[in-house]
């Protein structure tokens, strides 16, 4: 499985976003340049040693080129670790397939709710009627690696998943987590598979069923700060529906400093990597700027960012709440 | 109704005795490999008297009395291997005086770790006692009778070592108080007195009967957070615990691995418990243990896991209630393991010697590590679960559970409340003058030999 990554984009290109923008190093465009060029010829370049794996820059890079992507594949060809080798082995370890997934065909929409079973009692109400909700270590996007510099994992892993989701004659998927929409509109696409299957991203799903229930859509009247996830780098283009949903249920994103292409990462990612005190800063940094922007709450799309930045936030007196939950308040619904 | 049975019943009342036979098939077994025994009777006395007046029937009689708390050994400590009296101590669990500016409890033996838990909170919100991983019915003076460890010893040593004094009554019947409260009202400590306090802990009930603790308590902080440190070769571990108890900022600290969950598996995890009274406390805590293990870190060799709240839940807990979870991973009730008492540079190799002898005997196995006193020592767990229903599962754990205090012996560790079997081992290895005072003391205390027969004998 090869990336399609094309030198040539990057020879044009005048602005070398990908790098110049990027929010945890800092280059000016000649040495972007120069970076740049290095990781084209496949060279060791301060890059590879320093990302944050934030998946920014594939946001930043409007040419369609995949310069994440290909940051990861030479990390992991380089032998570099972003984060301590027991935390990558256990992370591979914890969530490698069990092998005893049967496949079935679904009751009802079938929607993936990744690897988080906790939340499993959290989609219910009329949002989520005529669904099926299901996980498994044997259907997980794996797309976590990207982090770790484990693209090998995900290359190895992901065919099967997608094969025992076609078995179970899958035509739509909804992913409840943005990360697992990103592997099959972005990731698959970039290393050349197939997805016999359409993804369907929650927001889209969830605009779709509150139209549904339009009459009883009660406008929530809420400031809220969005705490948007890495992945969304990876599919930017489903912005808008968010902004659409959102005007929906009455509720207002309000602008602050780290929102859109310049959001802030959780942080979890970063500790894991043993980078501590550039988790506090941007942690702090964030949570001051939703403070600032007047939100009372905070509004997850990423389940894990919700778990790591959930207390955090409550604490500094914004109702932290996931997004399909926010739904379900609009509806009415206790939560 | 026996004569015994009947003098037992005018001490405590009849409903407190018992010699049915389901009451006996009860009182014969623990949860750990030792094969039953069953006893003649069972009583429960509510008063220190009832225990003297007991002691006094089974000296007459030669009877053997075997004093038990929870009876949450695991280990048959409070099988009656030679029949008699079991002597159930859960009635007397009252809390008789907490003072809470010299800090100190003095509770009655069969008070319950989770009574005594809740109280404090309830009255004495600052002060908390050391709390092991045992199930909350486990009595604080069963716990301090094999030296058990808990949440605070790797600030304060082992739970014996925070005992200000006992109220014990001796095999001839006197009733005996040891430290300060012989010579005071107070309970304060075991200094400046020769310690007699000593002839009670560690000795599995063979030398009197305890009736009374006085217990230290410590201050109570607010907020309590874990971090786990992870590594994947156990050469490590020995360094990683002397960096973080260097930094004096650490609370409870263990190191856990098993083959089961994935996560666990093949790692070695450093939990290290921290406690403060504001976040500018935790969070300096925090960064100075990251300070501490940067090396680590900065190397790739080791790293702090990501715990979800949902987890991290789970280690937060006083006691940890996954420990008892775990206990029963094989279902049927049977768990037990060898903890041996040993020094911390010892990791490597009896984590590399607990694998080889699960390996070898097919068992299921997880070791949890339990720091004590700045590294002073750790107990290394090895634990074996099996199902009690399963012959050839209770032989394996057995077979693993007897070659392990072989290889801590030869090691230089020492097992911790060993059952019988593992006594005889370190008897044997033990200095001949040290083996003789054992038996001249036990002597001296208990010259009929009716305190809990077969233990500690040389
Ligand atoms: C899941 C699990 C986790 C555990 N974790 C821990 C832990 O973290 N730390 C720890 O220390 N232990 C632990 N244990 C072991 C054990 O349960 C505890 O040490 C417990 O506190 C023992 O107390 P008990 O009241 O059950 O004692 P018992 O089992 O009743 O007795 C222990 C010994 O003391 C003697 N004895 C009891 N009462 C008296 C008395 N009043 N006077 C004289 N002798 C007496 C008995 O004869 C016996 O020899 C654990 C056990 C389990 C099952």
């Amino acid at each position: 499985m090869e990336l399609q990554f094309d030198t040539s984009i990057c020879a044009d290109c005048a602005t070398v976003d990908c790098l110049v923008k990027c929010q945890y190093m800092h280059f000016d465009l000649e040495s972007a340049r120069s970076e740049r060029q290095k990781l084209n010829n496949g060279e060791d370049s301060p890059v590879l040693h320093n990302c944050a794996t934030c998946y920014a820059c594939e946001e930043y890079c409007k040419l369609g080129n995949h310069p994440f992507y290909q940051i990861v594949d030479l990390q992991e060809q380089k032998g570099i670790w972003p984060a301590p080798r027991p935390i990558v082995h256990q992370q591979v370890k914890m969530f490698s397939p069990k092998g005893d997934f049967v496949p079935r065909e679904f009751a009802g929409v079938p929607v993936n709710l990744c690897l988080f079973p906790e939340l499993q009692g959290r989609l219910t109400g009329r949002l989520f009627e005529g669904t099926s909700v299901f996980f498994s270590r044997d259907l997980f996007c794996n797309l976590v690696y990207l982090h770790f510099a484990k693209n090998s994992v995900i290359k190895e892993r992901v065919p099967g998943v997608i094969q025992r989701l076609a078995a179970c004659n899958v035509e739509e998927l909804v992913c409840f987590h943005d990360e697992c929409y990103a592997l099959y509109a972005s990731w698959a696409p970039a290393y050349g598979l197939e997805v016999p299957f359409r993804p369907v991203h929650l927001f889209k799903y969830l605009i779709d069923r509150l139209k549904e229930n339009y009459s009883q859509v009660k406008k929530l009247g809420l400031k809220a700060a969005y705490q948007r996830p890495c992945s969304t780098r990876l599919t930017p283009a489903k912005e808008p529906l968010l902004d659409e949903l959102l005007e929906l249920i009455g509720v207002e994103r309000v602008p602050r400093e780290y929102d859109r292409e310049n959001a802030l990462c959780c942080g979890a990612i970063l500790r894991m990597h043993g980078r501590e005190e550039l988790a506090d800063d941007i942690n702090k940094r964030n949570l001051d700027d939703m403070v600032r922007s007047g939100a009372t709450a905070c509004i997850f799309n990423c389940p894990f960012c919700y778990l790591t930045l959930g207390e955090m936030v409550a604490a500094k007196g914004l109702r932290p709440l996931l997004i399909s939950d926010l739904c379900r308040l609009a509806l009415g619904e206790k939560l | 109704m026996d004569n015994i049975l009947q003098s037992l019943a005018a001490i405590v009342g009849e409903q407190y005795v018992s010699n049915r036979q389901e009451e006996l098939y009860l009182y014969a077994r623990d949860q750990g490999t030792m094969d039953p025994h069953p006893p003649d009777y069972v009583v429960l006395p509510g008063t220190v008297e009832e225990v003297r007046e007991i002691v006094l029937l089974a000296g007459r009689e030669g009877i053997p009395l075997v004093p038990m708390g929870g009876g949450l050994v695991l280990s048959g400590l409070t099988i009656p291997l030679r029949g008699g009296i079991v002597l159930d101590m859960k009635r007397m669990n009252k809390i008789i005086e907490v003072n809470p500016v010299s800090r100190y409890a003095v509770v009655e033996a069969g008070v319950a770790q989770g009574q005594l838990q809740s109280y404090l909170e309830r009255h004495h919100p600052r002060l908390r006692h050391s709390i092991p991983d045992a199930p909350p019915m486990a009595t604080v003076g069963g716990n301090v009778a094999i030296h058990g460890s808990g949440h605070l010893s790797q600030a304060y040593g082992f739970h014996s070592d925070m005992v200000n004094g006992l109220e014990v009554v001796l095999p001839s019947g006197e009733i005996c108080h040891t430290g300060s409260c012989s010579a005071s009202p107070y309970w304060f400590a075991r200094s400046p007195l020769p310690d007699l306090t000593g002839l009670f802990l560690g000795w599995f009930g063979t030398t009197g009967i305890i009736t009374k603790v006085a217990l230290k308590l410590y201050p109570k902080k607010k907020m309590k957070d874990v971090l786990m440190f992870v590594t994947e070769n156990p050469d490590y571990v020995p360094d990683v615990i002397y960096r973080v108890t260097e930094t004096e900022m650490a609370e409870d600290v263990l190191v856990l691995s098993a083959p089961k969950p994935d996560w666990m598996a093949g790692f070695q995890i450093t939990s290290v418990a921290l406690t403060a009274d504001s976040q500018l406390e935790m969070d300096f805590k925090r960064k100075m243990m990251r300070q501490a293990l940067a090396g680590y870190i900065d190397d790739r060799e080791g790293g702090f896991m990501f715990l979800a709240p949902n987890l991290k839940k789970n280690f937060l807990e006083t006691p940890q209630r996954s420990v008892a979870r775990y206990a029963d991973v094989n279902k049927g009730g049977g768990f037990e393991y060898v903890g041996a008492i040993m020094p911390v540079e010892k990791f490597p190799q009896a984590y590399r010697s607990g694998v080889e002898i699960a390996g070898k005997c097919g068992t299921t196995y997880s070791f949890i590590v339990r720091i004590i006193g700045r590294a002073h020592c750790m107990m290394f767990a090895f634990a074996y679960p099996f199902n009690r229903a399963d012959k050839e599962d209770v032989q394996r754990a057995q077979k693993a559970l007897h070659e392990t205090n072989a290889a801590v012996l030869d090691m230089g560790g020492i097992p911790w409340k060993a059952e019988v079997p593992a006594q005889r081992m370190i008897i044997e290895k033990m200095d001949p003058s040290a083996r003789q005072l054992i038996g001249r003391v036990k002597a001296m205390l208990d010259p009929r030999g009716i305190m809990n027969p077969g233990n500690w004998e040389v």
